[in-house]
């Protein structure tokens, strides 16, 4: 089904579709198929460190390496979001920066908590 | 929608000159997007707080319990032929989300083009994977349950892991109804020609175009993204 959308249309819409409008998000079809294409790869890239078993930092960068890839996809390009005026990226960008300031103080609550209970309760049945 | 778009111009500076420009000039910080679209993302920053709290308090969870939590790869593995396989729903339920999203794309793309049929045709297909993903989500629910998995405990490891699995997957599986759902009505307005002639909604009465098919795709994608997080923290964690 993609294959037969590249070979019908190919080129003529292509160029067609370069010609951006203001007013909506319209780009060209292979940008979209490249990036699909991508985070098909990524997805498999990530299933895979499952599937070889990695474990510790390794396992954990590399997970958050292929999920931050993808996400960057999905919103810049999928979501347009590269293409948006500044004002609009940074208003929906930058909140989120509290959620990791949460989790940063969560990390550290959680921290004590497993302190506490260890002394008082001891280690895990 | 579209009368509430002012065309960007030249005159308009860009940078970071320009999201000041932007924001401290008259009525409207969002220039150049409608009124609709500036509405869904911040509807979808809202929703980014709700599923970062909730993964922020499965995070919180797991760490601060002195009990082992149970190994994801092993409780959500599938038996293939006599071998297990691990993770292996969860990475068909992820390869069908990414299609998903792909065929949602495509349909905003032939949507602006005024190609009707092509658009139709990848709303539907967009509404199938998911309806698919959301049934994937069913078997794999009946599948936990049987094996008694329950909001408060479960026979694997630390008895959060129930809780922390029905609230996450569950409000983001009910995401991807609402949306299937949503999909199949802008479907079916692409379908009529709503968005040609510029019918107004059932519900705002505004004149429809073809924003509404990249409004919904935001949507969608935003449900793909949030897949995302769930699939590395909660199943490849």
């Amino acid at each position: 089904m993609t294959e037969a959308t590249i070979d019908g249309h190919g080129a003529a819409q292509a160029t067609q579709a370069a010609v951006q409008s203001d007013d909506h998000q319209q780009h060209p079809l292979k940008v979209y198929l490249v990036v699909w294409a991508w985070l098909f790869v990524l997805s498999a890239c990530s299933y895979l460190v499952d599937y070889a078993g990695l474990q510790g930092y390794l396992r954990w960068t590399l997970i958050l390496i292929f999920m931050m890839l993808k996400a960057g996809l999905i919103v810049a390009v999928f979501m347009h979001m590269a293409w948006e005026r500044l004002a609009l990226t940074y208003a929906i960008i930058l909140p989120p920066v509290a959620v990791l300031v949460f989790t940063l103080i969560m990390a550290i609550e959680a921290d004590h908590t497993l302190l506490t209970r260890l002394t008082f309760f001891g280690a895990g049945p | 929608m579209a009368e509430t778009t002012i065309p960007h111009t030249a005159l308009r500076p860009p940078g970071l000159r320009g999201v000041a420009a932007d924001w401290s000039s008259d009525q409207r910080a969002f220039k150049n997007v409608s009124w609709g679209k500036a509405m869904m993302w911040i509807f979808l920053l809202s929703d980014t707080f709700i599923f970062g709290c909730f993964l922020l308090s499965y995070m919180t969870a797991r760490m601060s319990t002195r009990v082992a939590w149970p190994n994801t790869s092993e409780v959500f593995s599938l038996h293939v032929g006599g071998v297990s396989v691990p993770l292996l729903l969860i990475a068909i339920m992820t390869f069908v989300l990414i299609s998903s999203s792909g065929t949602m794309v495509l349909a905003v793309n032939y949507g602006y083009r005024r190609e009707r049929l092509k658009a139709v045709g990848f709303l539907l297909l967009t509404a199938l994977l998911g309806a698919t993903f959301v049934s994937m989500q069913a078997f794999e629910w009946s599948k936990l349950i049987a094996e008694g998995v329950r909001p408060w405990g479960n026979p694997f490891g630390a008895d959060q892991f129930g809780a922390s699995f029905f609230l996450i997957t569950g409000f983001h599986g009910t995401h991807v109804s609402i949306g299937v759902l949503f999909l199949l009505i802008v479907a079916r307005k692409v379908w009529r020609g709503d968005y040609d002639v510029g019918r107004r909604g059932f519900f705002t009465s505004r004149k429809g175009n073809y924003d509404s098919v990249e409004v919904m795709g935001l949507y969608w994608h935003f449900v793909d993204l949030v897949w995302v997080f769930i699939f590395a923290f909660f199943y490849l964690w």
